[in-house]
């Protein structure tokens, strides 16, 4: 008996290993014109795992605290061997991240993969997006440069303007009334401690739902199987598409590692918050569509501040999106145009408004 | 109020004599107790408009009065007075000539302000608009032979340059050369020690070099002959040139000895910047490809205060000396030359490592891909 | 092209595709694992530049003498006064940025660009400088003179 069948043996006696791995087994992932796209999802959470294991590496070296936090990093990149390297990748891998996060959120959208019974997912998946944005948000400010200082101020200013509880939530995410140190020591720990956990939590529950639920097939190629049974095509996700996950993985790798050594991420320099803000502090593409809005919005519409105004709607935006799965069903065929045109109308929106706000500096 | 007065009491309650408690009357007499005309009895001393040729000796009944002034301010001067006759306003005053500056034109009269007041007409960022006042008009200094460009100029030179852009306010304005009470143009024998106040390591190696002697007894006034007295332009390595900024050629013969030192040092400088901006340029070169060269970029400031140094040192007028300072500075440049090229040799090294990691995860890619094929060719999909 | 039974495919042609991934994947691998690892090895000099350095060993300064030494991104300048006590300033005149020195004459800190003095504690008492210098701690550890700055918040 080999040692690998030995082993399955040993763990089958006691966790009843095959039937845990079964279903594993005969999971299949359908194939057709639009399969590509559900390679989406795997490399976002690849590019999470990235995430990890660089952010690990950079914790041995990091310190946080408005004296070091900078110098540190400095360290990195200068003295430590390949600190570059990992800390470049550690900014690379958390913007395409986020990148890939929206694009598979858009195609979740328009191939329909939100509908029922994959509700929940598609929640879990908005919480997933959210904390993602937080990660970016908190990790941004972390070598304490001086652009980051100042957009993380724009950014907790903005959010003070939120009715009722804007001003407690900003003193909450920045430590006190202004950016300081303790906003850093605080964003530290949401960065390494809090999302890492949430995150890990919501990956769980939104990969067994994707398991649970199997991978969801587009309505039209949906319609066509169900007249001609014969065209219904499946891969086995062992060892077929699994491989071709692994080339997606690979690729990604390539490219990072080619981002990192030809564009490496700059270092800016170090904060003082006693120094007035420099001309173009503008927040990360992310988080610029928002931001470009809010500029143009006039100082006041009708009796309302304008940024107030702007972040209503946005909230109510978000809201609507996160609801978009019971959407589906309402008003006949309305419901469905509806999220169509929603998402339509939110992707050509994000894209021009980031456009426009770098294109305006 | 009346036409004829100048003054409303709201102005005066601007003046810091206003604030110190003391009343029209201090200095015009009168009778304050007394309503009306009363009030202006001569009897009771007073004066109506103060001649401008009793000007001084009005305000210097109390501001030369040590004993009264320790009342308001101990530590405020009380030579003003004895100071204004030594000057060249008040040598002019005694003989009779009202056109010159009395205490009331520099400091105003009736909402006088201290010298650390903004606001006040001779506080440093306001002194040389003051003096402007009569010394840039041309009709009204007719007659008295000196030149009134001094304000065009002093507008465009470094020192004013530092004292309204940078804020520096110890950078000199008329006042600080001339002296404000016993104002008068520092002599060909001391306007050296005017600039010595501050640049201190010019005139020393001016002083011990062979242009001290040669000036003294050509009776020409030391910094003045090459850098102006009132349009100080920031100097640039074209003194030393052969151009039309050069001053050297100014006395000296084309060819001679001292022609061939000048060349000497201005080779040196340039020398020096050249490395300078050598470094610099690689530096940036590897800073835009991402490289760290933070502390190289901090050493320059090293070399270029070496090319600083330098750049007094030619007020020795010896060369060797300079090219001391030169060659420190261009050692230090030097170095930071070699950093940035090895920043850029390390960058070429990160690309190259790249490269052949590219390659692997390309073979892995090709593998992979081939794998598949040759999986699903046998097999049917399940 | 031989023509293959379905299920057979050229043992060769199987070896080397197998053998094409295998050492791809080995060399990628090790080509990911191996700057790892050397991350993982602390660099020799462990100090930041930031907030403390040691500056000099006990007896390298005589009374009345100084040196000038790099403190993070800026040079600090330490000098033992006449009394053998440490002293710490900034060496930045805060005039126009001038390296500033000691002079063992005077006894106060000079800056030879304007002439400006600062005293022992950093004072700016004559010249043009606007503001003092900014004083740092000096504690003795061991045989160290170490000179280090308050932290922030």
């Amino acid at each position: 008996m080999s040692a690998l069948t030995r082993a399955r043996t040993w763990l089958d006696e006691r966790f009843h290993w095959a039937d845990l791995v079964g279903p594993l087994k005969k999971k299949t992932v359908p194939v057709h014109r639009l399969s590509y796209w559900y390679f989406l999802g795997g490399i976002t959470l690849f590019l999470f795992i990235i995430q990890v294991c660089t952010g690990i590496l950079l914790l041995l070296y990091y310190r946080p605290g408005a004296n070091e936090a900078f110098e540190s990093v400095q360290y990195i990149m200068t003295r430590v061997q390949f600190g570059w390297l990992v800390r470049s990748i550690h900014s690379w891998a958390a913007n395409l991240m986020i990148l890939t996060a929206f694009a598979h959120m858009f195609s979740v959208v328009f191939l329909r993969a939100y509908r029922k019974p994959r509700e929940l997912t598609w929640l879990s998946g908005m919480v997933l997006l959210f904390l993602a944005l937080g990660f970016g948000f908190s990790g941004y400010l972390l070598p304490w440069n001086t652009l980051a200082f100042f957009a993380t101020k724009v950014g907790t200013e903005i959010t003070g303007q939120v009715p009722v509880v804007g001003r407690h939530l900003m003193i909450f995410l920045r430590g006190g009334e202004d950016v300081t140190g303790a906003t850093l020591t605080r964003f530290f720990g949401f960065h390494v401690a809090v999302l890492p956990g949430l995150t890990t939590l919501f990956v769980l529950i939104h990969l067994a739902l994707v398991q649970y639920f199997g991978m969801s097939v587009p309505p039209g190629v949906e319609a066509r199987w169900k007249t001609s049974p014969q065209e219904a095509r499946q891969m086995k996700f062992f060892p077929n598409f699994f491989l071709r996950e692994l080339m997606a993985w690979y690729i990604a790798l390539g490219v990072l590692g080619a981002l990192a050594a030809i564009l490496p991420w700059e270092l800016g320099t170090k904060a003082d918050p006693f120094a007035p803000a420099p001309a173009g502090i503008r927040p990360e593409w992310y988080f610029m569509f928002m931001f470009q809005t809010l500029k143009k919005i006039p100082a006041k519409l009708w009796f309302v501040d304008g940024e107030v105004v702007g972040i209503l709607v946005f909230g109510a935006a978000g809201l609507v999106w996160m609801l978009l799965p019971f959407f589906d069903k309402a008003g006949g065929g309305r419901g469905r145009k509806f999220i169509m045109g929603a998402g339509v109308f939110a992707l050509a929106y994000i894209i021009a408004m980031t456009f426009y706000g770098y294109a305006a500096k | 109020m009346d036409p004829p007065l100048q003054v409303t009491e709201q102005q005066f309650a601007s003046d810091i004599h206003a604030q110190k408690g003391l009343t029209c009357a201090s200095c015009h007499g009168g009778d304050p107790t007394k309503a009306d005309m009363d009030a202006m009895s001569k009897a009771a001393g007073f004066r109506g408009k103060i001649d401008r040729k009793n000007v001084p000796e009005l305000c210097g009944r109390c501001h030369s009065d040590p004993a009264f002034m320790r009342q308001y301010n101990p530590s405020l001067r009380t030579d003003q007075l004895s100071q204004y006759k030594t000057s060249v306003h008040g040598r002019l005053f005694a003989k009779g000539d009202t056109k010159v500056a009395v205490c009331i034109d520099c400091h105003g009269v009736h909402g006088l302000r201290p010298a650390s007041d903004t606001r006040s007409s001779v506080h440093p960022l306001n002194i040389a608009q003051t003096c402007s006042r009569c010394h840039a008009d041309a009709n009204y200094m007719k007659g008295y032979g000196i030149p009134t460009d001094q304000f065009a100029k002093y507008g465009a030179s470094v020192h004013h340059d530092a004292l309204t852009v940078r804020g520096d306010l110890s950078a000199p304005t008329c006042t600080t050369c001339h002296g404000n009470h016993g104002a008068a143009p520092p002599g060909v024998d001391s306007v050296q020690n005017v600039c010595s106040k501050c640049h201190v390591f010019q005139d020393q190696m001016f002083e011990k070099s062979t242009h001290k002697a040669a000036f003294q007894s050509a009776g020409l006034p030391g910094c003045v002959v090459c850098h102006s007295n009132h349009g100080i332009a920031h100097p640039t390595d074209e003194k030393l040139g052969g151009g039309p900024q050069a001053v050297c050629m100014q006395c000296h013969t084309p060819g001679d000895f001292c022609d061939q030192q000048r060349a000497a040092m201005l080779n040196g400088l340039k020398k020096l910047d050249d490395a300078v901006q050598a470094a610099d340029k690689v530096l940036s070169v590897a800073e835009s490809s991402g490289m760290e060269v933070s502390q190289a970029r901090l050493d320059q400031d090293q070399a270029r205060d070496a090319l600083t140094k330098a750049r007094v040192t030619i007020h020795s007028f010896k060369p060797a000396l300079v090219e001391q300072d030169v060659q420190e500075g261009v050692k230090i440049a030097a170095k930071n030359l070699q950093a940035g090229q090895t920043a850029l040799s390390e960058r070429d090294y990160r690309r190259k490592g790249l490269g052949l990691s590219l390659v692997f995860i390309f073979i892995t890619v090709l593998g992979l891909f081939l794998y598949i094929r040759q999986l699903e060719s046998h097999a049917p999909k399940a | 092209m031989k023509t293959e039974e379905p299920g057979r495919i050229q043992p060769l042609r199987r070896r080397m595709v197998e053998m094409l991934l295998g050492g791809g994947l080995f060399a990628s691998i090790v080509s990911a694992i191996y700057p790892v690892l050397r991350y993982l090895v602390p660099p020799p000099v462990a100090d930041l530049g930031g907030d403390e350095i040691v500056a000099a060993k006990v007896g390298d300064l005589k009374p009345n003498s100084s040196k000038i030494v790099r403190f993070g991104t800026r040079p600090a300048l330490l000098l033992m006064t006449s009394e053998g006590e440490y002293r710490a300033l900034s060496a930045v005149c805060t005039h126009l940025s001038c390296t500033v020195q000691y002079r063992n004459d005077l006894h106060q800190v000079w800056c030879a660009c304007h002439n400006g003095m600062y005293d022992l504690n950093g004072r700016n008492i004559s010249g043009p400088p606007p503001r003092p210098l900014e004083v740092y701690q000096v504690h003795v550890r061991g045989d160290e003179i170490v000179i280090s700055r308050k932290r922030e918040a």
